[in-house]
């Protein structure tokens, strides 16, 4: 109950600072989660970190929906550790050019994360000091953990999905 | 400094500047890590890490397995306390499931996820020892990971990657072996803990190569996300058992110990002091087992929680039942679940999206040591060799959650 009221505020104070930019506001198992776009990701990264207090970048990660106009959602996971709230921002970007600022500039830790997602994802995140492959090999050419890339080999016969309950 | 790529100057007669590959195989840093160091000397003058020797896609493969199948992916994620991996990712479906739990099981679950945090910690502390030089540490503490292993063994039959528990419970009750080996190991560890703290705490070559090496300010650890051990050894007391309660950790009366400067020393003291505190814990939650009613060791959910291969052998029901759950046909919520739990070095999340299929549609794991080991080489600059070794067996990371 607390929390829900929590949650309020901050979605009151964000829709007041970015209007119509924040959208989507959905609070799945109390965890307050808002869609808004790149433009504005680095402002509203920002303000969370410095006027509402989410000091600590918990997690940058992709999620890929294909077939979508924007179809690469990224997704940022914040914490506030002094209040305990925690909030979830996702921005839907273009599958075909999928760029999008870099949070390198608010927090140094979001390097790494940053990196494993454009190695997974594709996603090219602007400005960003090093953006390498950091677990696959620099010449794997694909993007693997997007949706039109399988699991194993389809050549294979031995290995139909439909044999094991897939 | 230039931390994009490797310089070597192995083939420049004028460079006063030596190129040393630390790894992938090195004895000294104790797993699959490779890092191209500049040396002047003895001193760090840059450092590239280069990570992903044993990337095996499991989120990737996440997505194409039932549940369960999931599980034995989490083993190996941190396998030095594979078991609150495992729970973590459980609570995280019973999270999606809205299962409420007895609260037995939450003790039965803390009692496991301690002894492996104790395990996690054990193997780091001794392991500082080891690259300090004393072997004698490491040889007297480390017996007590193998006891641990045996209540593990006893549990649920296996050691290290343990695949521990069911979506709603455990496997089958703690026998009475396992609790009698509960209760041996919090006789013994103690003094044996207390021994390990009478070698190195005050020892003057401990302390000479430990105390006020790689220290981290505060704003540095946050700054850079690290959690667990090490940012609590900078002085910041985060611990999810405690801001984001799990498992009926709420019950319990437990410290968070915090250090001040977040040098090594402070992180070996935090993680001796942890150990302390998970012995308080687990003897507080066999006290707590005392009053719940016996028995219990799962929620009532059979649409997730697996049958006995006895009565799936003999019982139409529960065979309709396992191979639902088997072959993932059982509905759940679509929907978005974000779960944390602290793991051995930091916050283990898990971040789930199921979209109703057999299968989580995306499954993404916020590793701790991912996160923590992106600042070991800007940190190593400007420190001797032999102190970025042992930095690195301070951070306690571990290569099979790093590179997932």
């Amino acid at each position: 109950m607390e929390e829900t009221t929590l949650n309020n505020d901050i979605h009151v104070k964000l829709t007041e600072k970015f209007g119509e930019k924040v959208t989507a506001v959905s609070e799945p198992y109390g965890f307050l989660t808002i869609v808004t776009y790149k433009d504005v990701i680095i402002n509203v990264l920002s303000y969370l970190k410095e006027e509402l207090k989410f000091n600590f970048l918990t997690d940058i990660t992709a999620v890929h929906y294909p077939g979508k106009d924007h179809g690469i959602a990224v997704v940022y996971h914040l914490n506030n550790m002094v209040e305990r709230v925690r909030i979830r921002i996702k921005v839907f970007i273009s599958e075909q050019n999928p760029t999008i600022p870099t949070a390198t500039t608010v927090w140094k830790g979001a390097n790494w994360m940053e990196r494993e997602t454009y190695d997974l994802f594709g996603v090219k995140f602007e400005g960003h000091p090093d953006l390498r492959r950091i677990l696959n090999m620099d010449d794997l050419g694909v993007h693997p953990m997007l949706k039109q890339y399988p699991l194993e080999d389809p050549n294979r016969v031995d290995k139909k999905d439909e044999f094991f309950g897939r | 400094m230039n931390h994009n790529h490797p310089v070597y100057t192995d083939n420049d007669p004028q460079s006063e500047l030596v190129t040393l590959n630390l790894g992938p195989t090195h004895p000294a840093t104790h797993g699959v890590f490779q890092n191209v160091l500049q040396l002047d000397g003895e001193r760090i003058v840059s450092g590239v890490s280069t990570i992903g020797y044993i990337h095996r896609a499991f989120e990737k493969i996440a997505e194409h397995r039932p549940f369960y199948q999931i599980t034995p992916l989490t083993d190996r994620l941190n396998y030095c306390s594979s078991p609150i991996n495992n729970m973590g990712w459980h609570m995280t479906v019973e999270k999606l499931l809205n299962i409420q739990m007895p609260k037995r099981i939450d003790y039965l679950r803390v009692i496991i996820m301690e002894l492996s945090r104790i395990a996690d910690h054990i193997i780091c502390n001794t392991i500082i020892g080891q690259d300090t030089g004393a072997t004698t540490t490491f040889l007297y503490l480390f017996q007590f990971r193998e006891h641990i292993y045996e209540i593990f063994e006893e549990v649920c039959g296996a050691r290290l990657t343990t695949n521990i528990g069911r979506i709603g419970g455990f496997e089958r009750d703690f026998n009475e072996i396992a609790f009698a080996k509960i209760n041996k190991f919090l006789k013994e560890f103690p003094v044996a803990l207390k021994e390990f703290e009478n070698l190195l705490t005050r020892n003057r070559i401990f302390i000479d190569r430990t105390a006020g090496v790689a220290e981290v300010t505060k704003e540095t650890a946050l700054e850079y996300s690290w959690t667990g051990p090490l940012l609590r050894a900078t002085g910041v007391d985060y611990d999810v058992r405690v801001s984001d309660p799990y498992s009926s950790y709420q019950d319990f009366d437990f410290e968070v110990p915090v250090g001040t400067s977040g040098d090594i020393y402070d992180r070996y003291l935090v993680r001796n002091e942890e150990m302390w505190q998970s012995v308080r814990i687990i003897e507080q939650a066999l006290v707590k087992l005392k009053t719940e009613p016996k028995g219990i060791f799962h929620a009532d959910v059979p649409d997730f929680y697996l049958p006995p291969k006895q009565e799936v052998y003999n019982n139409m029901e529960a065979l309709i039942y396992h191979f639902k759950i088997v072959m993932g046909e059982i509905d759940a919520p679509k929907a978005e679940v974000y779960h944390a739990v602290e793991g051995g070095n930091g916050e283990l999340g898990f971040y789930l999206i199921n979209d109703g299929g057999r299968t989580p549609y995306r499954l993404h794991f916020r590793r701790p040591s991912f996160v923590n080991y992106q600042m070991f080489a800007p940190m190593s600059e400007g420190m001797l060799l032999s102190d970025a070794i042992i930095n690195m067996s301070s951070m306690n990371i571990i290569a099979g959650e790093l590179d997932a």
